[in-house]
């Protein structure tokens, strides 16, 4: 048991008592504050495997852009409390559908591969070699994956696009 | 032995950074002041001491010995939160700022930076997204309308010129091909980036000053049409902490424009941390007279300017930086 085993155990715990709890809460805003922390686990173990560029854009996507946006979701729609079982019926057996289907997914996956198994030697990844190796042997990946975003952007416009008449604002600015 | 040696002189470092930047934030308070009622034909603090320089420790003195309110109707826990993420964070970006060249101290080298790390760009900026907690946790967390528009409003100001502000940062980061700041203020031993890079260090230094939320960008805290914004429902030294989160941020903008743009601890004469210390001087002291100077950006203009004009112009600068540095072979 090196420290850094024990520090992996220890932050590996956090994540999923964050997320445990993020899933848990009926206050919208402290789940997300929880799911926050949960973000700075896995930051912290991007960084203790090695990845520091990683672990910065863990937080500056996830934890700064991502969730500050379902913050300002929450904070512009103030729903209201439902009484009555947190997890329906019907949402809870589908999640646990899909949480069975990726454990199996995962553990072939992993199992299957004798490598998967031995511990790999401790290294650190410069920010250059990474974007080398993720531009040089993932570069179609990383395409499939900004045109969907583009495709998102694209589709959000639509959707927030609103067809309206000239307001009293834009008449008055008119000659 | 090394380890505990190595740790007893980066707690060193932290306390002297940390002192420092507190001290000179309740001076810059005093100088704002100072500053602004010049601009504005008056006195200004003149009562404590000589020139009034005591203002800050009285003012200091009675934002602790305040009584502290929380409503009733607030969220207890995170309405004590929001000002501590305002304050921490823009402290903890000094962590990276080089502030002078490797000393030698007892035969061993000493670096003068808390740490530099490979991604200290990213670190400054992942510390800046997260500072947008503190003012919508804080606008939520009073449960009071005019906070709650307060947060909402910081909240999209801060996103919207976060995007501009890391656009602006490209490229410095392909002139100096490394994030690390340290790297940053080496590259720029010769000329200094301003120079090589006029339109990226205007695009840093407006969105910078609305990350900061400072008049013409204080729209989350537009006192003529929201109290005071987010932080209406604060008092006492947790208001202290929002203010006291204001000031670091002048310097940590100070600082940065220093060390992006101006050259860093560069400078021919002076020793290297006085340089900097007078770039950060320069760039707090224009910071406080356009807030003289400048009235409020209405809404629409605020959203209009960020996604509009600074964002395209910061892609096309990165563009063509790009060609410059693979065409003219220059870097």
């Amino acid at each position: 048991m090196s420290i850094l085993t024990l520090l992996f155990y220890a932050i590996a715990l956090l994540i999923v008592a964050a997320t445990a709890m993020a899933v848990t809460r009926r206050n919208m805003v402290h789940a997300v504050l929880y799911l926050v922390l949960s973000f700075f686990g896995t930051a912290m173990l991007f960084y203790l495997l090695g990845a520091p560029f990683l672990a910065a854009l863990e937080i500056i996507i996830y934890a700064g852009a991502i969730m500050v946006l379902f913050l300002f979701l929450i904070m512009m729609i103030r729903l209201k409390k439902l009484p009555g079982m947190f997890f329906p019926v019907g949402q809870l057996l589908p999640a646990i559908f899909i949480c069975a289907g990726f454990l199996a997914v995962s553990s072939v996956l992993v199992g299957g591969n004798p490598e998967g198994w031995t511990p790999m030697p401790a290294a650190q990844a410069s920010p250059a070699a990474f974007g080398v190796y993720l531009f040089q042997t993932h570069w179609l990946a990383v395409e499939i994956a900004s045109m969907l975003l583009l495709v998102a952007l694209v589709g959000a416009y639509v959707l927030g696009r609103r067809v309206r008449g000239p307001s009293a604002d834009t008449r008055k600015e008119a000659p | 032995m090394n380890y505990l040696l190595g740790l007893i002189v980066l707690l060193i470092k932290i306390a002297v950074m940390l002192g420092g930047l507190l001290l000179v934030a309740s001076y810059l308070v005093w100088l704002e002041r100072k500053l602004l009622a010049r601009l504005q034909i008056r006195l200004g603090p003149n009562r404590a001491g000589i020139f009034g320089l005591l203002q800050p420790i009285a003012d200091a003195i009675k934002l602790l010995t305040k009584e502290e309110i929380v409503p009733t109707a607030a969220d207890g826990f995170i309405f004590r939160l929001a000002p501590a993420v305002v304050a921490v964070t823009a402290m903890m970006m000094f962590a990276v700022v080089p502030l002078g060249p490797d000393i030698r101290l007892f035969g061993r080298s000493v670096p003068m930076v808390i740490t530099d790390l490979n991604v200290g760009l990213l670190f400054v900026f992942a510390l800046s997204s997260l500072g947008v907690y503190g003012v919508a946790l804080g606008g939520w967390a009073s449960n009071s309308k005019f906070a709650l528009l307060g947060g909402i409003r910081g909240a999209a100001q801060m996103i919207s010129y976060e995007l501009a502000l890391g656009l602006s940062l490209v490229p410095v980061v392909m002139l100096a091909g490394s994030f690390s700041l340290t790297a940053i203020v080496d590259a720029q031993s010769g000329v200094p980036f301003i120079v090589l890079q006029p339109v990226s260090f205007a695009i840093f230094v407006i969105s910078a000053m609305a990350e900061s939320k400072r008049i013409p960008f204080d729209l989350p805290e537009a006192e003529n049409e929201l109290g005071a914004g987010f932080h209406t429902e604060y008092s006492g030294m947790r208001f202290g902490l929002f203010f006291l989160g204001e000031y670091v941020h002048i310097q940590v903008l100070g600082a940065l424009t220093a060390v992006f743009f101006l050259g860093g601890w560069h400078g021919p004469w002076l020793p290297p941390v006085v340089w900097l210390m007078l770039k950060i001087f320069i760039v707090a002291l224009i910071m406080i007279w356009i807030r003289g100077t400048l009235p409020r950006l209405r809404y629409d203009q605020l959203m209009a300017l960020g996604w509009k004009v600074l964002i395209p112009v910061s892609l096309i600068n990165i563009v063509v930086t790009g060609a410059f540095i693979q065409f003219a072979g220059f870097s």
